[in-house]
């Protein structure tokens, strides 16, 4: 086996150490060794988006970041989302608008979201629909989550 | 899929890049934003012993203006290009990259050194006469985008050297077009085109058209740019010379798109092409 390297993140504002293999994946040190199973493993191509998380601030498949690349940076999942107050707003959204069906690229869509608000906070339809291209989902046929990330979107511009 | 064992080093500049690159011997790669590296040795279609990582290297981040020309630095994301407006369609090329995840972590230099003819990146490189500036344990060397791309997924870079910069003239007054067709979203252009035009007196003064996916490298249509520059810039012009777009190109046919379709693809992108840079050269 390789030497291990170890990495120093910030997960969901907590700060976790490992030794890990050069080669481990980024979505399999959170959910495997780090128990953050929200984030799914969808076609593990970078294709899909299913294991989309923030890094940085920035939407990234973790099935293409190895743990290692992650050292010394902040990363965010799904679990990280949702505040003292409950719900993150996108979260609100998605259920009020019914975006997801069996839910499983949910996460992946939520995070690729929340990237796009933060680029973009008053989106159009077209510019959600773009800024969502690499997320697939196989149950909505992505109307219902347009919707939700425009709802979100209002009422984090009210707001 | 998990890739195969390597040996990573964390490179903290760029000299101590090149230093583990020569320790590492012929199977040692440079990493940078991964997103065309990594897939590959996912697939193990790439096997490399040892692993330089150079995503650390802040100094190679950034666009500059500078001696009329543009030095982009070789780290410097997708995402950062596509929100840099006044790169214009080299912004325009950068935003159309996949999607927002992978324009996040991929890299202008990681992607040209990748050297993938179906890339958005090396066909512009090569419509705007650019360059990159490569550094090795012998020192610094400019190679124009021409010599840069030899064959599919093959460029000139010694395998001692690293982009440190790419860079491009700035061609102001020229308008743009970018054109690129996909199956779906996300996908690899099957065929692209961009397309640079300066105008004066209601003609044609210069113009410049790089074709991607149409052949092992990115190419110029320079049949089409020929039947174009000097004469009058009207929509006639445009459409007689787009159809000399695919003039002397072989594309390889895959499961998208025969040759045949590819041409035509280019033909038709390539009018758009240029009606978008004629318009914004008025």
């Amino acid at each position: 086996m390789s030497s291990a390297v170890s990495v120093h993140v910030s997960v969901n504002g907590e700060a976790r150490e490992a030794e890990v293999d050069p080669r481990l994946l980024l979505v399999h040190w959170l959910r495997d060794e780090l128990g953050l199973t929200g984030t799914h493993v969808g076609c593990d191509t970078t294709n899909c988006g299913a294991c989309t998380v923030h890094l940085n601030g920035e939407s990234v498949k973790s099935c293409t970041v190895l743990a290692v690349q992650a050292d010394g940076a902040e990363v965010t999942t799904i679990e990280g989302m949702s505040g003292p107050d409950g719900l993150h707003p996108l979260q609100a959204a998605f259920r009020e608008k019914h975006g997801l069906q069996c839910g499983f690229c949910t996460p992946g869509m939520i995070m690729a979201a929340a990237d796009l608000l933060n680029r973009n906070p008053d989106p159009t339809e077209e510019e959600v629909r773009h800024g969502l291209e690499g997320n697939l989902c196989r149950c909505t046929g992505y109307h219902n989550i347009v919707q939700a990330v425009l709802t979100a979107a209002e009422s984090e511009v009210r707001a | 899929m998990i890739p195969a064992e390597f040996d990573y080093v964390r490179a903290d500049s760029v000299d101590g890049a090149l230093g583990a690159l020569a320790e590492g011997g012929e199977d040692a790669k440079l990493l940078a934003g991964g997103h065309s590296l990594l897939p590959l040795m996912k697939l193990r279609l790439a096997v490399p012993t040892v692993l330089v990582d150079i995503g650390g290297l802040d100094e190679l981040r950034g666009v500059e203006r500078e001696n009329g020309g543009w030095r982009v630095g070789a780290l410097t994301t997708h995402a950062t290009l596509q929100d840099t407006d006044e790169l214009g369609v080299v912004a325009r090329a950068a935003s159309l990259i996949a999607d927002q995840q992978v324009r996040n972590r991929g890299t202008i230099g990681g992607s040209l050194a990748h050297g993938d003819p179906a890339s958005d990146l090396p066909g512009v490189l090569l419509a705007f006469d650019g360059s990159v500036t490569a550094r090795s344990g012998g020192g610094e060397r400019e190679i124009a985008a021409a010599d840069l791309f030899q064959d599919y997924l093959t460029t000139s870079l010694g395998a001692d050297e690293v982009i440190t910069t790419v860079n491009m003239p700035a061609l102001e007054g020229y308008g743009w077009g970018y054109e690129k067709f996909t199956r779906r979203a996300e996908d690899w252009a099957m065929v692209g085109v961009v397309a640079l035009v300066k105008a004066s007196g209601g003609g044609c003064e210069d113009v410049r058209i790089g074709l991607t996916h149409m052949g092992p490298t990115p190419l110029r249509a320079t049949a089409a740019e020929d039947a174009l520059r000097g004469g009058p810039l009207d929509a006639e012009r445009i459409a007689a010379a787009a159809e000399h777009a695919a003039d002397g190109t072989e594309p390889p046919g895959d499961a998208n798109a025969t040759p045949d379709y590819k041409r035509h693809l280019a033909r038709v992108l390539t009018r758009r092409a240029l009606e978008s840079a004629a318009a914004g050269a008025a």
